[in-house]
Formats: C-alpha cells, structure tokens, sequence
C-alpha cells in the first residue's frame, strides 16, 4: 500500500458507504413523519405539544437532565432487545417507545445512564405541578435516597410583599423558608415543569406500538 | 518500513542485532540532521498544541471529579454562597461587596452542566488536540520533510482552543445541547470544525511535498483519521442541528458520529502511534505487513458501523442495532490482526518496558484497546446489551477507551516526542513513574467500579419488584469508586503536568541520556549496553 490515492479513495469509500447506511437511509426511513389521524374524532396522535412546553425542552437540554434520565421505554416483546418488560412493569410507559413519539419534541433525548427514571410518561405519572416543584428544589426530601442535585437556582427567594404569590412553592421541611419569605418558581421553572408534565408518550395510540400492558 | 522509523537500539546479543546493527549504519549524520531539522520546525505548534491539550486534561479531569462527587453528595458545590463568601474577603478590605443577587444557587456547576463540560474537556480539549500534535508530528516524520506552512498550524490551534473556550462556557452557562459527545453550542462547534479542517489541510500540503519512498503503516492511519474526522463533525451537526428532520432520525447519526470520534479519529491516530513508537524502541520492524493492510481495512471497512449497537432497544429499524453487532464482531479481525501485530513486534523485548517510559504507555495502552474492543464486541451481543444498556457499564467502557487506551498511547508518544522538540531531557523520572502508576490504578479502579456498579444496575433494573430507588442505592458504593478513581487519575494528570511545564522551562541539570525508569542515578553515570537509544 504505497499508493495515498488508493487509500484515500478507499477509506472514502469505505465511509460513504456507511454516511448512505447510517445518515441518508434513517432520514428517509424515519425522518418524515407525521401524525396519525383518527377518522372520526380528527384527534392527532401523537398530540402536539401544548402551550410553550417546547421551550421547556431547551430548559431540560440546557441543565443535561438526559445526562441521569432517559426517555425511551423498553418494550418486552420478545423481538425487541428490550429489558424484558421491566419498563413496563414499571409503569414507565404501556408500551415501547417508537420513533414517532419524539416528532413534535425539539432533540430526542434518549438517554444514557439510568440514575434517575425513564421520563417518557413523567407527565402522567406525575401530574401535580406542586410535586414537581417541590422535587425540583428539594429532590432527596420529596424522593429519599435520591441522588438528583437540588436545582435552587430555577426558583427564586423573596420577602413576601402584602399578600403570598399564588404560585409560592409548598415545601416540605427541613427546606420552609423563614416566616416573612417565599420561595417562587423563576419562568424557567415554569417551562421545565409544563414541558415534564407535557411528557406522556404512552397514553394515545399509535398503530406501530400496540399497548403491551394496561398502564399501571 | 522506512529507514527513518526504526532507530538502532537492540543490544548487540539479540537475535535481531544483526538487522538492527544494518539499520544503524544506515543512520547516518544525515539522517540524523535531517530527523533534527524537521523536529526543529514543528517545535512551536506541537508544543502548542500538547501544552493546551495538558491544560485541558487537568481542567477536564477535575471537573469529572466534581461531576462524581455530585452522584455521592448531590449538594455538593451547588449554591455559590461559599463562593461569593470567599470573594468578599478580599472585595471587602476595598470596601466593596458583591451585589446580593450574586449569592445563592447558581447553575453553573449542575451535574447535567459539569459532567459533560469536563468529558468534552477530556475528548476535544486533551484527547482529540494532542491527536493532532501527534500526527502532524508522525507526518513530518514519515514524509522525512520539515514542517512548511506553519501559520496553518497556529490558525489551527487559536480557533481549536477559541471553540474550546466558546463550548466549555457555553455548557456551563446553560447552552449545551444535551446531546452528548455534541454538548457545545453550534457557533463553538464551527470554530472545531474549522480547527480540524486546518490540520487536515495542513497534512496534505506537507503530504504532497514528502520526499520520495514507500508509505509507512502509521501514515495510511493518519491520513484515513484526518479525513474522517472533519467529516464526521460536519456531517454530524448539520444532520442534527439543521436539517429539519423528526428528531428519533438524529438517534443514528449521532452514534455514528459519537463512537466514529472513537474509532475513527483516536483509534487510528493513537494506533499510527504504536505503529511508529513500538517498532522503534525494540529496534525491530513492524512484524507483519500483510497483517498491519488487513487491520487498516477492516476499520475502515467496519468501524462507522460500530456504534449501532448503541441503539439497543430503541425506536429504530431493528437492521441499524443488527448492522452494529456485526459490525462490533467483525471490528476483532482489526483488533486481533493489530494486537498480534504489536505483540510480535515486542517479542523478546518485554524487558524494554522496564526501562523505556514511551514503550511503557504506549505498550498498556494497546493492551487496553484490545481488551476494551473485546469488551465492546461482548457489550453488544443482546443478551449481555439487555442487561448493562443505560447502566454505568457503558460508561466505565467509554472512560477506559478515552483514558485506558488512547491517553496513556498519546503520554507515550509525548514522554518521546517533546523531549526532541525542546533538546532537554524529562527532568523526573520519578514524576514519570508517579504519572503512571497513578493514572494506570485510577483507571483500572474506575473500570472496575463502573463497570460492577453496571452489571448490578442493570440486572436489578431489570427485575420490577426491585423499587427504582433500590436500583439506585445498589450503586452508591460503587460511586464512591468512580469519584476515587478519578481522583488518582487527576492526580496522575497533575504529576504528568508537572513534568510538562518542569520540561517546558528546562529544569533540572543537564543529562547526557534519555530520563529513563529503571535506573538509579548511580547507574545513570555508567550506560547499561544495548540501552542508550531507548527512551
């Protein structure tokens, strides 16, 4: 091999071949999708995304949430190389996650390392936004033993000016701020919790992922 | 094999003396002029680049240990009240304070933010800049040309290190991307794609002015990497970044970009390194050709594939996964032929590793690309990606190739190429023995730790009537492990800094021969035979 011309060809090549497998035939395959559309109700499936939740999405990137929390779901059909069931059995989704699901979300954050759970039905499974925000700031008092960070720079401490702000976190001790004081959720609070309750990626049908289990 | 890559080393009473004693008189005052002026010409940007890479080791490996304490103690470092406290003081004796909305919790220093800042650091700060000191260094070499159009290679590493700058900020301050590997924010990632294009051109100007002579081993892997590399980067962000396109489709591409950076980029620079370093600290060439042709292509041929198998369980054409564990299986005729290759080579030379710091890294870090390929190929059968996929076990691979493997080839390569580059002998061996030993146990620990932390993880997540939180407390101690193996790796990252800048400024007193590592100083007046080239 003392010819460069060979082996820049041929690693070219080599390389393309794998850009047309990996890169051009999932776009083509996968890339363009579009929403299911029931004949009767015109019900879009999956739903887009409500309100500003898109823009909790660039909350969620911006603090790598997906660095301790996937969003895909395992199916446990023998044909996937799932984890047997065990997401479903969970109650983490009633079904496998497919490519769809992901179409109206910014990035698709599937996930790496699992320290936290799956979060691809949090929003169902969780719908309370006082749960989330007190997890949020004092996440190992609403969840022993969890090891997530508290995130105290999403809400912001006050003197309580005339009346308490309506939407004053409800904490739990040892975290009560002292009497006089209130903790509030900052915008970026906001649109992180609306886009973690917007995160229901099991609860409309899709006819690629028939449900697997009844959603627990 | 060219005469330039094999330096006449091997004692007079080994079998390939006489081979070697044929080579030493071919290396001629010449050939020794020739070898100092292009090392003299590439003094500035290699050491440039090796110097930022050094800075960005450290900054990277200490953000990892703050990132994995986190897992331990996750308040730890998450308000800045202590900070602000500690700025006071001084701010304090000129009568100043910091304003009161400065104190409090800031989100610079969130695991999601700190974690991929120091991986980043590691992958493109340290890891993929001395990838490109070494091969511009190996190009000059192997092209037997002084290094000409040099401004390119200062352009390269002012915009590498602008985009460095730009990313590791960025991520900090809340704009990364959250797709790992791609975490910094696009206008950094042109200023690397930019960095990268440069070397690239750079090496095939020098390239076409090279004197005549057959292509060494080390030049095909070189040249195959800065091809690919800029490539993969472009192709990678555009695809995710800009193409409008529904977002599981990016899942693909991002893993074709993520594990090609591996394969791809530091796999072949960090093996065109061992091609070239091996062979010329034994005095021996490369045992087999024909070997060394069959693993160039079959990583070209099955390396993009690889990180497929990344894909496991995902909403994706069930072909892609199947695609990469062929691919991950196929990848050992690559692994296999090299390591038989550089095992051969060795042969006989074991004793080499006693002494020659270069051989010594260089030589465990091959032994650790083979096992950790090994590994990878294992990690994707489905039965065992069931249990340790989205687990710590992944990551533990993922640490051991970056840090196991391609770190401890390009320290090999650095404790051989700088010490040309500045005329002055290492200060310390012992700094060099300390460097080692420190990094190799906090590696060896870290894989360990992640990698049984893993396995467990994975098999209770794997069972529902284990609680998640269980799942979680299963791993804690392991956490520990993860945060002490990284604190030896930062301290044998500092020890191998010191050694640099000592270097950098020509400490120590003026030695005749190569600092090696196991020699007392009373040997060190009297050469051993057969030694005196084998650093």
């Amino acid at each position: 091999m003392n010819r460069m011309p060979v082996i820049i060809v041929g690693a070219f090549l080599a390389f393309f071949l794998s850009w047309v497998g990996l890169v051009a035939t999932p776009y083509a395959q996968i890339g363009r999708a579009k929403p299911d559309i029931d004949d009767i109700t015109k019900d879009q499936s999956p739903p887009p995304l409500p309100g500003t939740s898109i823009q909790g999405s660039a909350v969620f990137a911006s603090n790598g949430c997906v660095y301790c929390h996937s969003q895909q779901v395992r199916g446990g059909n023998s044909s996937d190389i799932g984890s047997g069931g065990a997401d479903l059995e969970r109650g983490w989704g009633a079904r496998r996650t497919v490519a769809r699901d992901y179409m109206h979300d910014r990035m698709a954050y599937f996930g790496a390392v699992r320290n936290g759970p799956d979060l691809s039905n949090i929003g169902a499974r969780q719908p309370s936004v006082d749960w989330h925000y007190q997890h949020l700031y004092q996440p190992a008092v609403v969840s022993p033993g969890s090891i997530m960070p508290p995130f105290r720079f999403l809400f912001e401490k006050r003197r309580i000016a005339g009346q308490p702000s309506a939407d004053a976190v409800k904490l739990l001790p040892p975290d009560l701020p002292e009497p006089g004081w209130e903790v509030v959720p900052t915008n970026e609070a906001k649109l992180l919790v609306e886009y973690l309750l917007s995160l229901k990626r099991s609860t409309y049908p899709l006819p690629e992922a028939p449900e697997e289990k009844p959603p627990q | 094999m060219t005469s330039t890559a094999v330096a006449p080393v091997a004692p007079a009473e080994h079998p390939a003396a006489a081979a070697v004693q044929a080579v030493r008189a071919s290396d001629t005052l010449a050939a020794k002029r020739e070898r100092a002026a292009i090392d003299a010409s590439l003094r500035l940007p290699v050491l440039l680049f090796f110097g930022s890479a050094t800075a960005w080791l450290l900054f990277g490996s200490l953000l990892l240990v703050i990132a994995s304490v986190k897992l331990s103690i996750p308040g730890f470092l998450t308000g800045t009240e202590w900070a602000t406290s500690w700025m006071n003081v001084p701010l304090g004796w000129l009568g100043l304070s910091l304003p009161a909305s400065f104190a409090g919790d800031s989100g610079w220093l969130t695991y999601g933010r700190v974690h991929p800042a120091g991986w980043d650091a590691l992958a493109y700060g340290w890891a993929a800049q001395a990838g490109f000191a070494v091969a511009v260094w190996l190009m000059a070499r192997l092209c037997r040309v002084p290094a000409r159009s040099r401004p390119f290679l200062y352009s390269a590493w002012a915009v590498w290190n602008t985009g460095m700058l730009f990313g590791t900020l960025g991520v900090l301050a809340g704009q990364g991307t959250s797709v790992p590997w791609l975490d910094y924010p696009q206008h950094a990632q042109l200023f690397l794609f930019v960095g990268a294009a440069l070397v690239s051109v750079w090496s095939v100007v020098l390239f076409r002015v090279r004197q005549p002579g057959p292509l060494y081993v080390s030049q095909w892997f070189i040249a195959a990497a800065l091809l690919w590399f800029p490539w993969l980067h472009a192709t990678a962000n555009l695809f995710i970044f800009h193409l409008p396109v529904q977002p599981a489709a990016t899942g693909p591409v991002h893993w074709w970009y993520a594990q090609g950076f591996i394969t791809l980029y530091l796999t072949p620079v960090a093996l065109a390194a061992a091609y070239y370093f091996i062979p010329k600290i034994v005095g021996r060439p490369v045992h087999s050709y024909a070997l060394s042709i069959l693993a160039f292509w079959a990583l070209a041929v099955f390396g993009p594939w690889v990180g497929m198998t990344r894909l496991t369980g995902g909403p994706f054409p069930a072909w892609l996964v199947s695609a990469g564990v062929v691919a991950a299986g196929m990848m050992l005729i690559f692994v296999v032929a090299t390591g038989i290759n550089h095992h051969a080579t060795m042969r006989g030379r074991a004793d080499a590793l006693r002494w020659s710091p270069t051989l010594r890294f260089v030589v465990v870090g091959a032994t650790v690309f083979t096992l950790g390929s090994v590994q990878a190929a294992f990690m994707s059968l489905r039965s065992v990606a069931q249990v340790v996929h989205f687990t710590h076990f992944v990551e533990g691979h993922d640490f051991l190739m970056l840090l196991g493997f391609y770190s401890m080839v390009m320290f090999g390569a650095i404790c051989y190429i700088v010490p040309r580059l500045m005329n002055w002998e290492w200060p310390s061996a012992e700094l060099i023995r300390w460097h080692f030993w420190l990094v190799v146990s906090g590696v060896g620990l870290l894989w360990l730790a992640l990698s049984m932390s893993g396995f467990i993880q994975g098999l209770a997540l794997n069972e529902p009537k284990i609680s998640f939180i269980t799942t979680v407390n299963y791993t804690k101690i392991f956490l520990w492990g993860r945060t002490l193996g990284l604190l030896l790796i930062l301290a044998g990252h500092v020890a191998f800094a010191a050694s640099f800048v000592l270097m950098s400024v020509r400490a120590g007193a003026i030695r005749r021969r190569p600092t090696l590592l196991a020699m007392t100083p009373a040997e060190e007046d009297a050469p051993p035979a057969g030694t005196a080239a084998a650093i």
